[in-house]
Parts: C-alpha cells; sequence; structure tokens
C-alpha cells in the first residue's frame, strides 16, 4: 500500500477573484522525493501554502497526513521553507536555530544535527544577515529540518545555490526521504526535475501531467524533461 | 498559551534588541536626555507639573513605534507565518513582545525616573517606584497599540505615519495642554475615551499624592487598555490568508 503524505481533491484556491488552482487532484507519497515544476506564476507557491495550512480553500479538500491541511496537530509534522529565507537577519544561525527550536520543542543537539545537514556549522556564530543568500536559504531549510518533519515542503530551495550545493541539498533531500518522510520540493529549474522520484507538471493551476521523469520522457518521445514540458504544453492546446 | 514559547519570544525579541547598539542606546538614553532638556528649559514649577505627565509619554510613544515597526517586520519577513505555521499560540507571540518591551520599559523608566528625582529634583510626594510602575503599563499599551494598527500598514513607511494618527490626539487630549476638565465638553468627552489620558493622569497622581485608590484606578484603566489592545491584535493575526 502506498502511503500517501499528502491527498487533494478537487481542490480549487482563489485569491482576489482569481482562480489560482483549478480543480487539483493529486497525491504526493511518503518516502519519495516528488517535485512540482512549473514557470513561475503558475501556481506552486500557493499549492504549497494551502498544504501547509497557511492558504485557505475555496472548495475540495487537502488531506495532510491523514487530517485536514491546517490542523493544530500538524504543525509539529511539516517542515516548510518560503521562497524568501524566514528568519530572523539580526541574529546569528544559532540563535535562529535555537528559538525556532524552542518554539517546537525539540532537544538541543538537534541544532547541531541540522547545521550539519545544510553545512552550516563553521558560520553558526555569524549574524544571518551577513551570509550570502544562499547560506541565508539553508539556514531557513534548517529551520525546517528542526522539528523531524514527516513532511518537508520546499518553495524553490536550491535558487541562487552553487551546483556543488545544490547536489548536496538534492542528497539531503533523498536521506531525508529514505528515511520515510515525504518531501515535495518545487522549481521553476527543469534540469533539477531529473533527482525526483516522481514530477507533477503544472501550468496555469492545473497539473498537466504526473509521471516519474523516465515516464514522462518516454511518452512524449523527448531526451530531456523542459522538452517533455512543452511538447505536454504544446499537445495540450492542440486539443 | 504555553509558557516556553512565550519566553522564548520575549527572549528572542530582547535579544535582537541587543545586538541593535543603537536602538539600545536610544531606547535608554533619550528619555534621559529629553527629561533633561525639559528641566532646562522650564523654571522648576513649570518642571514640576509638567515631567511627570512627560514620564508617562515617552514610553507609550517609544513603544508603539518600536513594536509597529518591529511587528510589521515579522509579517512582512515571513517569519510571522512561519511560527503561526508551528505549535505557536498568538498570545504566546503577542505575550512575548510585550513581556520583552515590558522590561525595556522597566529599564527606561528607572533610567528616567531616577534621573528626574534624584539629579534634576522632579518633586514626588507618592512612592516613587509607583512611576516606573505606571510606566510599565504604558509601555505595554503602547505596544497593545503598535500591534494592532500594523495590522493596517503594509510597509514601514506606513506603519510609522500611524503614530500622528493614534499618538498625537492622545497627547494633545491628555491633559498636559490644557486641564482635562477645562476643555470644551465634546473633548474632554473624547478624552475620557482615551487610554493615555488616565496615564498620564496616574502619573500626576503619584507625583501630587492624591488618594491611592484614585491611582489605582487609573492604572486599572491604562491595563485594561491594553488588554483589549493585545487580543484586538491576536484577532489579526491570521494563521491563513484567504
Amino acid at each position: 500500500m502506498v502511503n500517501n503524505a499528502v491527498e487533494t481533491q478537487a481542490l480549487r484556491v482563489v485569491r482576489g477573484g482569481n482562480v489560482v488552482l483549478r480543480d487539483l487532484d493529486l497525491v504526493v507519497p511518503a518516502g519519495s522525493v516528488t517535485g512540482l515544476l512549473g514557470p513561475s506564476g503558475c501556481g506552486k507557491s500557493t499549492l504549497m501554502r494551502t498544504i501547509v495550512g497557511v492558504q485557505a480553500i475555496a472548495s475540495g479538500s487537502v488531506s495532510v497526513l491523514g487530517r485536514p491541511a491546517g490542523s493544530a496537530d500538524l504543525r509539529h509534522r511539516i517542515g516548510y521553507v518560503t521562497q524568501s529565507a524566514s528568519v530572523y537577519d539580526d541574529l546569528t544561525v544559532r540563535e535562529n536555530l535555537r528559538f525556532f527550536g524552542q518554539v517546537l520543542g525539540v532537544r538541543a543537539e538537534r541544532i547541531r544535527t541540522c547545521l550539519e545537514q545544510v553545512d552550516l556549522v563553521q558560520q553558526s556564530d555569524q549574524v544571518v544577515g551577513r551570509l550570502s543568500g544562499g547560506q541565508r536559504s539553508r539556514v531557513s531549510l534548517a529551520v525546517a529540518l528542526l522539528g523531524e518533519p514527516d513532511l518537508v515542503v520546499l518553495d524553490e530551495p536550491t535558487v541562487g545555490l552553487d551546483p556543488v550545493l545544490r547536489q548536496q541539498l538534492w542528497g539531503t533531500f533523498h536521506e531525508l526521504a529514505a528515511a520515510g518522510a515525504a518531501v515535495f520540493v518545487s522549481s521553476h529549474v527543469m534540469d533539477e526535475a531529473e533527482r525526483c522520484h516522481r514530477l507533477l507538471l503544472m501550468r496555469e493551476g492545473a497539473i498537466i501531467a504526473d509521471d516519474t521523469p523516465d515516464g514522462l520522457r518516454r511518452r512524449t518521445g523527448t531526451t530531456d524533461i523542459e522538452s517533455a514540458f512543452l511538447s505536454i504544453v504544446k499537445g495540450e492546446e492542440v486539443h | 498559551m504555553t509558557p516556553r514559547i512565550l519566553l522564548a519570544v520575549a527572549g528572542r525579541v530582547l535579544n535582537q534588541i541587543r545586538r541593535d547598539h543603537r536602538t539600545l542606546a536610544m531606547l535608554l538614553v533619550l528619555p534621559c536626555a529629553l527629561m533633561t532638556l525639559l528641566w532646562w528649559m522650564f523654571d522648576d514649577l513649570t518642571f514640576r507639573a509638567l515631567g511627570p505627565a512627560l514620564l508617562a509619554l515617552f514610553p507609550f510613544i517609544i513603544m508603539f513605534l518600536v513594536t509597529s515597526v518591529t511587528t510589521l517586520r515579522e509579517r512582512t519577513s515571513g517569519t510571522l507565518e512561519r511560527l503561526l505555521a508551528m505549535p505557536m499560540g498568538k498570545l504566546d507571540f503577542l505575550g512575548g513582545y510585550a513581556l520583552a518591551f515590558g522590561l525595556v520599559a522597566a529599564v527606561q523608566s528607572a533610567l528616567a525616573v531616577g534621573l528626574s528625582v534624584l539629579v534634576l529634583g522632579l518633586d514626588v510626594q507618592g512612592p516613587v517606584w509607583m512611576l516606573t510602575l505606571v510606566a510599565i503599563a504604558d509601555a505595554v499599551l503602547g505596544t497593545a497599540l503598535g500591534l494592532f494598527v500594523s495590522a493596517f500598514a503594509r510597509t514601514e513607511f506606513q506603519a510609522v505615519q500611524f503614530m500622528p494618527a493614534v499618538v498625537i490626539p492622545q497627547i494633545l487630549l491628555c491633559g498636559l495642554f490644557v486641564a482635562r476638565d477645562a476643555m470644551p465638553a465634546v473633548l474632554g468627552f473624547i478624552s475620557d475615551l482615551l487610554p493615555l489620558s488616565y496615564a498620564v493622569d496616574a502619573m500626576q497622581g503619584v507625583a501630587q499624592d492624591i488618594d491611592l485608590a484614585e491611582i489605582t484606578r487609573d492604572l486599572g484603566i491604562v491595563v485594561a487598555f491594553a488588554a483589549a489592545g493585545l487580543a484586538l491584535g491576536a484577532v489579526t493575526l491570521r494563521r491563513q490568508s484567504a
């Protein structure tokens, strides 16, 4: 049996009079890395915010770890990284982790473990505002990992990172998935798609494909995900 | 409400202030400098009349500004959204801010009151510690109102402009310029509805050592306004956006 961390049914989200998500049916399985790909502005962030429970839904349903999204008892179990690093610039890396760790009620040892996971041990006593953009987003990621979440939602976590670090982070995502967590990552960089177990392609608030990277290439007769995406978009416009 | 989380928020806010040396210096030195300026400007009699009211104004104004800007920063930087997606109660968040700024106000007022009484010769008939207590209540009031109005500002530029809208009318009507019972009836009535009026009454009450019951009543009203402000602030913190 596949254990799904997230299941949506006919999920519809309306913001400021615009339909941002159109009747989405999708699942994010536990124990694997699921990628959410699509051009910017297609609704990726809104979908992630809905799963995390900070975005109200118009109709349909979102179930997260067997509970409706936004339930109070889910707050311990989800790690969420927004596009902008949501951390305090005027505190050091360690002070940030200590504060969020106190809110989550985790043991002090977790701070060291999470710093190691994002490779920030050396910078731990530096003020976040003086770090590079990539380092700041890793602080934000470390905060998301503090509570040993069952579901990790990452909104474009690798933007602005160098290739070595990106590779390293994808390694971390796979470790988390291997340990049983569901990892849900968005990106508009198509070459990152290859590293996901499963891909959801999104366009204008709808899911236009849900497959493995291999499956997508085979189905469209292409050699890379970018061409596969374009081929599917073209196919849709013909219909 | 979880005390562990409330204390974590308060500790974090104090840590942020501690790292910001310029803000810390202004918080502690500015009220003292302004009291000294006042003492220098006026003769002893006028200074004694105005001094207590000003000791009520500083913590209120400063905490209003500091809180509205810092909370707005939490709202726009995404840290508030992150905290509300964690097991953080709204009252933990607001209470943590109120506690941290209340402590800062305690130190700030202790310095300003100490300087005024010991060095500048401000005449206080009632217990001096009560001046500090009223000042702390004022600071929490400023914090509560600042938290509330920050919900209606999208930028720090807008937040700062709530000061002339919310704070200055209260300063004009609190009895500092014209005694409250000498105002036109309508303005006197409005003055009765504004929290700062009671804060100033309480300060002047302590200075002149009028009936302790009356001072306690005024102080109670200030605390009630602060609690109402925090409750309204809690309503403006939303876990979900529409």
